[in-house]
């Protein structure tokens, strides 16, 4: 098996406001191993992007790591000074967001916040030098080098996200934590710019955490699934085992509610119920308000992880 | 706008009580002789004559001339309008230099104790009325400390007369190097632009923390973290320049708070400028200089509209088309 590059060990994370703590994550381990493209779905608000931040430890307070372990390479992040983080973000991992409209400083030339990354790590590196790796990188991304010279606003979101992950990646990390990158693109570009996350991956050496809330695009870009609910994982398995034969009744109510393209069922299905409250989840397992299949013991035990040929639920059903 | 405001100005003060001819004669004057000097300078005709006749002196660059003192309007303000400007400039840097550094810290360390001290200095120091905190300048820096001179551009024995060219004297001073009488001039420009500066920094402060505080949330900024950006340019670089832009059209139009708290400053300081002169010139009833130096204070708020703008584009390039 290959080393892992990350690894997420009973990850909790907390946000302290004045109705009460939001539990965003609770009790996450997972690992990536190197190389692999790690999907990881949910609906809005199960602590996915949470779970992102708290991987480069940036995390808006009040939010703050509660108990667990991150490590990368084998590094706690927890226990690492001011100066290493800086160090780690960008060099080490790399981070895109879901709007790439907003995530480009308006003010400074697409250059100038290449130059700017660039000669933070890279201290007294020559203009020259730095201004030709912004160029390769730009060929790489498909984009005219005529365009360092512009403003992020004399570019289309499907140019800019190419952009934001070029920056990412100027510096060679080898881990890359990519937030909804598409959430704001459309169609088009959305398949246009997986099809480059996947080139760059083989180019860079890249291992990927991508997150999301589409399945479509998990499908085609993962190479395993973490599938969250209410702050926890429900589901982790390879994309063929999670698609083709999802256990946890919620990634099956998910899966369900995917439009069929051949329009065999023309009702919408949906999962009964809201997300939960995290500031007071329910007692036992957070789905089991909405879960067909509820149990006594549901109600009152949280469920333990079970496995099976690396195809983990944490789902009673499973015993 | 400055017609709207030139009528309103020439309307106004000719309601106002008390008028040239008896500000010049006095009470007691025969009606004779009153009738006599309201004939010579117009004031019997109507009202909406000598507004036309007004008008068109304005729309041939014409201010007219004093009702008190014969003397041209134009020249009476080209003789103080360079004091007002180095006071205004000075008062600005003031503003600037103190409210947006102490707005962007505060911002910067958002609830900590330096942010409640320095959000109370903003509120309590925008609240001081400016001659109030012109007297007490001049109490404690120019007579228990004696560090600055409370009045006046320049010393009695600095003869402004000697050096003076364009009137604003640190030009004036640089010009024949002058050095003994720069730093007269500068240590004269020091409490005033203080008073002037520090009394519209609160609004700047409250002004920066809020953009900031915007500012810091974008995704932008988080990105420029993520890239291992440090601090200090994340926060000044990428936060304090995009703050910086509707601070920018703010202060536009904080010049005409600027020009109204140079009037005050002026009369506190004895500053010889257009504030003094046009405090001077209503208890006088000048109706033509009163009117001359409204026009130009109007003139230097749209001047400074334009600059704004000019600035605006200059730092942020999605304007520039």
């Amino acid at each position: 098996m290959k080393e892992n590059v990350l690894e997420i060990k009973n990850l909790h994370v907390q946000f302290p406001i004045h109705i009460g703590t939001v539990r965003a994550v609770e009790d996450v381990s997972l690992n990536l191993r190197k190389g692999e493209v790690m999907g990881l779905v949910g609906e809005s608000g199960c602590g996915k992007s949470t779970l992102g931040f708290s991987i480069l430890r940036l995390l808006r307070p009040p939010g703050k790591i509660t108990a667990g372990e991150i490590n990368y390479h084998g590094r706690n992040i927890g226990n690492m000074s001011q100066k290493e983080l800086l160090d780690l973000r960008g060099r080490n991992i790399s981070m895109i967001f879901q709007d790439p409209l907003t995530s480009l400083d308006p003010l400074y030339t697409i250059g100038d916040q290449f130059l700017e990354t660039l000669r933070t790590h890279e201290k007294g590196i020559k203009k020259k030098i730095a201004l030709e790796r912004a160029v390769d990188m730009l060929k790489n991304l498909g984009i005219s080098p005529n365009r360092l010279y512009e403003y992020p606003h004399q570019m289309s979101g499907g140019m800019r996200q190419r952009i934001m992950i070029g920056i990412g990646l100027i510096l060679n990390p080898d881990l890359l934590i990519a937030d909804e990158p598409t959430t704001a693109l459309d169609v088009i570009v959305e398949a246009q710019f997986l099809d480059l996350l996947n080139e760059l991956r083989e180019k860079f050496d890249l291992t990927i955490m991508f997150i999301t809330h589409n399945l479509g695009v998990v499908a085609q870009a993962s190479d395993r699934i973490t599938v969250m609910y209410g702050g926890r994982m429900v589901e982790t398995g390879t994309a063929e085992d999670v698609f083709a034969d999802p256990k946890h009744p919620y990634t099956q109510g998910l899966l369900a509610s995917v439009p069929n393209i051949k329009l065999e069922q023309t009702e919408l299905q949906t999962m009964p119920g809201a997300p939960p409250d995290l500031v007071n989840p329910p007692p036992g397992c957070v789905f089991h308000p909405r879960c067909p299949h509820v149990m006594d013991i549901c109600k009152q035990e949280v469920p333990k992880s079970f496995r099976a040929n690396g195809h983990m639920r944490a789902c009673w059903l499973y015993k | 706008m400055l017609f709207i405001l030139l009528t309103i100005v020439f309307v106004v003060i000719r309601i106002m009580p008390g008028d040239p001819v008896s500000a010049m004669l006095g009470g007691h004057a025969p009606d004779k002789v009153i009738e006599a000097k309201k004939a010579e300078l117009g004031l019997n005709k109507p009202l909406i004559v000598q507004y036309g006749n007004y008008l068109w002196q304005v729309a041939h660059l014409d201010l007219g001339t004093s009702m008190i003192f014969k003397q041209k309007v134009t020249s009476a303000i080209s003789d103080k309008l360079p004091a007002t400007i180095e006071l205004t400039i000075f008062g600005m840097l003031v503003t600037l230099l103190v409210g947006v550094p102490l707005g962007a810290y505060a911002a910067d360390n958002r609830r900590s104790g330096q942010d409640y001290l320095i959000r109370l200095f903003g509120i309590v120091i925008y609240c001081i009325p400016v001659y109030w905190l012109g007297l007490m300048f001049q109490m404690i820096f120019g007579v228990w400390l004696d560090w600055f001179p409370v009045a006046g551009r320049t010393s009695p024995r600095v003869f402004a007369s000697t050096f003076e060219q364009t009137g604003l004297y640190i030009i004036d001073t640089l010009l024949i190097n002058d050095w003994k009488a720069l730093w007269d001039v500068l240590m004269h420009l020091v409490l005033p632009s203080l008073t002037l500066g520090l009394v519209l920094s609160g609004i700047f402060i409250r002004l920066t923390r809020a953009n900031m505080l915007d500012v810091l949330r974008s995704d932008y900024i988080l990105a420029a973290e993520a890239r291992g950006i440090r601090h200090f340019p994340v926060v000044y670089k990428h936060g304090l320049l995009n703050a910086f832009v509707p601070i920018l059209t703010m202060m536009g139009l904080q010049v005409s708070l600027l020009m109204a708290g140079a009037v005050l400053t002026e009369s506190t300081f004895s500053w010889p400028g257009m504030g003094r002169l046009l405090l001077e010139r209503i208890y006088l009833r000048d109706y033509p200089t009163i009117q001359g130096v409204i026009v130009i204070f109007a003139l230097i708020v749209a001047f400074m509209s334009l600059i704004v703008d000019i600035i605006y584009a200059l730092i942020d390039p999605r304007v520039r088309y």
